[in-house]
């Protein structure tokens, strides 16, 4: 605050915010392991950590208070998906230091609902439980969920339809629209996405409702800024940028504009459902992954969004960026699906052309297209490599 | 008559084609014609094989990018003005050809057509070389 010159006489309404200098996660980092808690030790009722692969995690200390709070966040979240207290919520997110499995618990109980908690892994006993009790809301990442539906396709004993799953509340990493969509056919359910993070909580900092466009944020716990990620400034109302929080209730560990690095925007219409707290769009990407190219700023997300719209091409994309003669160079490599390769250079430079015109006008940049024959672009079997800027090994 | 005619979306690389060749080679597949058209970065090459489905299959199988197309083949007498004539014929009945390709043997020539209306080619080219004989 010093280095920043603001002093408490600055902060008068919650305009003067922006006054306020940002925190990140290297800062959480930097003071671990609880040098950034508010409140004392003897006040901490719980302790969480983030499952960082790489150096020391960063620990959340939370009090009685925001262990309520954190309820509240969760419980709100599970009624706007129509959850009540006559469901069982299984909940198949580790329990443990990540926030998901205790955090969905905790918001499930102050519900009322029967809550069974399996915690993540033994797939057949979480089958066995789900079918035997009936269970009706599945709590989990969405990658496992699909992991659990694909074995119960493959399990002849037990069909979708006897069981009587109907909601699932899926979060703690991105997934898209056609992930929902197989989600919701392949386990009968209605999906909706939870969100949260550890440095500002856990899960339930906001969640979509019945309507499925936005995520509502909790915003009397959690106020939301979007800022522009280069110049760190507040971005015009809907437009996209990096979502900033500053937690309002939190005692233990409270953050002042964290930089949370997820893109998107927010939505301040008012909901069809009612509710009047913002909601933000689908996580464009992380402001990490942003390359600035010719001065303009491209996600890999955005070319992935428009490669995803088009039928003829296969969703597997490769961008590389150089600088020749101090230009930059902006390269995508793009598979199309066998099928749509036809007998015709023509028809392919249509392909071609179609997706440049669609990449310009999202990107604001024209990019060099080159069409790859099928399955050359290499396959991941984790998180896929779409990027490799050139530029960091040169000067 | 009228065929199936592979397509194989390659891209520039050194030794590509040589590797469809050597693919169908080992598998028995004898490649009896074929052209290829390109652009700076990549080609296709159009291919008559004698067994499409096992060509189709093992190129496939090695994932190349093959697609199937309707063309039409005829087979005419490798004399100086003869392939003037046939074309003359399918411009009269207003066929377009969007491409071909032909190659001889011995004395005749077969011609290789992909034209805006394959059926009436056909048809065309072979009442004509019907009345020919
Ligand atoms: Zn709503």
């Amino acid at each position: 605050m010093d280095e920043a010159g603001v002093t408490p006489d600055d902060i008068q309404s919650i305009d003067d915010i922006r006054k306020l200098p940002f925190m990140q996660k290297k800062d959480l980092r930097e003071y671990y392991p609880t040098d950034t808690f508010a409140a004392p030790i003897k006040d901490i009722a719980r302790f969480h950590a983030s499952s960082g692969t790489t150096g020391k995690p960063i620990v959340a200390g939370y009090t009685v208070h925001d262990l309520e709070c954190w309820a509240e966040g969760v419980a709100r979240c599970l009624t706007a998906y129509g959850v009540t207290r006559e469901d069982i919520v299984q909940v198949s997110y580790g329990y443990g230091l990540f926030t998901g499995g205790l955090g969905a618990h905790d918001g499930a109980g102050k519900i009322g609902c029967a809550v069974l908690p399996t915690s993540s892994g033994n797939t057949a006993k979480q089958i066995m439980l789900m079918k035997d009790l009936g269970t009706t809301c599945l709590c989990c990442t969405p990658s496992y969920a699909l992991f659990l539906a694909e074995t119960i396709e493959n399990e002849p004993d037990v069909r979708p339809e006897d069981l009587k799953l109907r909601v699932g509340v899926f979060g703690a990493e991105p997934w898209t629209e056609g992930m929902r969509h197989a989600l919701e056919q392949k386990l009968h359910i209605r999906a909706y996405d939870i969100y949260g993070l550890t440095e500002v909580s856990g899960p339930g900092v906001g969640g979509e409702c019945e309507f499925q466009n936005g995520t509502h944020l909790w915003e009397d716990m959690f106020y939301p800024e979007i800022i522009d990620p280069v110049t760190l400034q507040p971005v015009e109302d809907g437009k996209e940028g990096e979502l900033v929080f500053t937690t309002l209730t939190k005692e233990g560990m409270p953050v002042i504009r964290y930089r949370t690095r997820d893109l998107t925007r927010l939505i301040r219409e008012r909901c069809e459902c009612g509710r009047t707290a913002v909601r933000m769009d689908k996580i464009l990407g992380r402001s990490d992954d942003m390359l600035i190219i010719r001065g303009v700023n491209v996600f890999p997300s955005q070319v992935e969004a428009v490669i995803m719209e088009m039928p003829e091409v296969t969703g597997q994309y490769f961008i590389t960026v150089d600088r020749v003669n101090n230009i930059d160079t902006f390269d995508i490599d793009i598979e199309l699906k066998p099928d749509y390769y036809g007998d015709n250079l023509s028809t392919i430079e249509r392909t071609k052309q179609q997706l440049s015109e669609r990449l310009v006008s999202v990107l604001g940049i024209k990019p060099t297209l080159h069409i790859v024959e099928p399955g050359s672009i290499e396959r991941s079997m984790g998180k896929a490599k779409h990027v490799n800027d050139k530029r960091k090994f040169k000067n | 008559m009228i065929t199936k005619q592979l397509s194989i979306f390659l891209q520039n690389k050194l030794g590509r084609f040589a590797q469809v060749a050597s693919i169908l080679g080992d598998a028995g597949l004898n490649m009896r014609a074929f052209t290829v058209t390109e652009n700076a970065d990549y080609g296709i090459v159009r291919l008559i094989v004698e067994d499409v489905e096992r060509a189709v299959e093992t190129l496939r199988a090695a994932s190349f990018a093959v697609n199937l197309t309707d063309v039409v083949i005829i087979s005419i007498p490798d004399k100086p003005g003869i392939l003037a004539q046939y074309m003359r014929t399918l411009a009269d009945e207003d066929i377009f050809i969007e491409y071909m390709y032909a190659f001889s043997n011995n004395s005749h020539a077969n011609v290789v057509i992909k034209s805006n209306d394959n059926q009436r080619c056909n048809a065309l080219l072979e009442s004509k070389q019907a009345e020919s004989l």
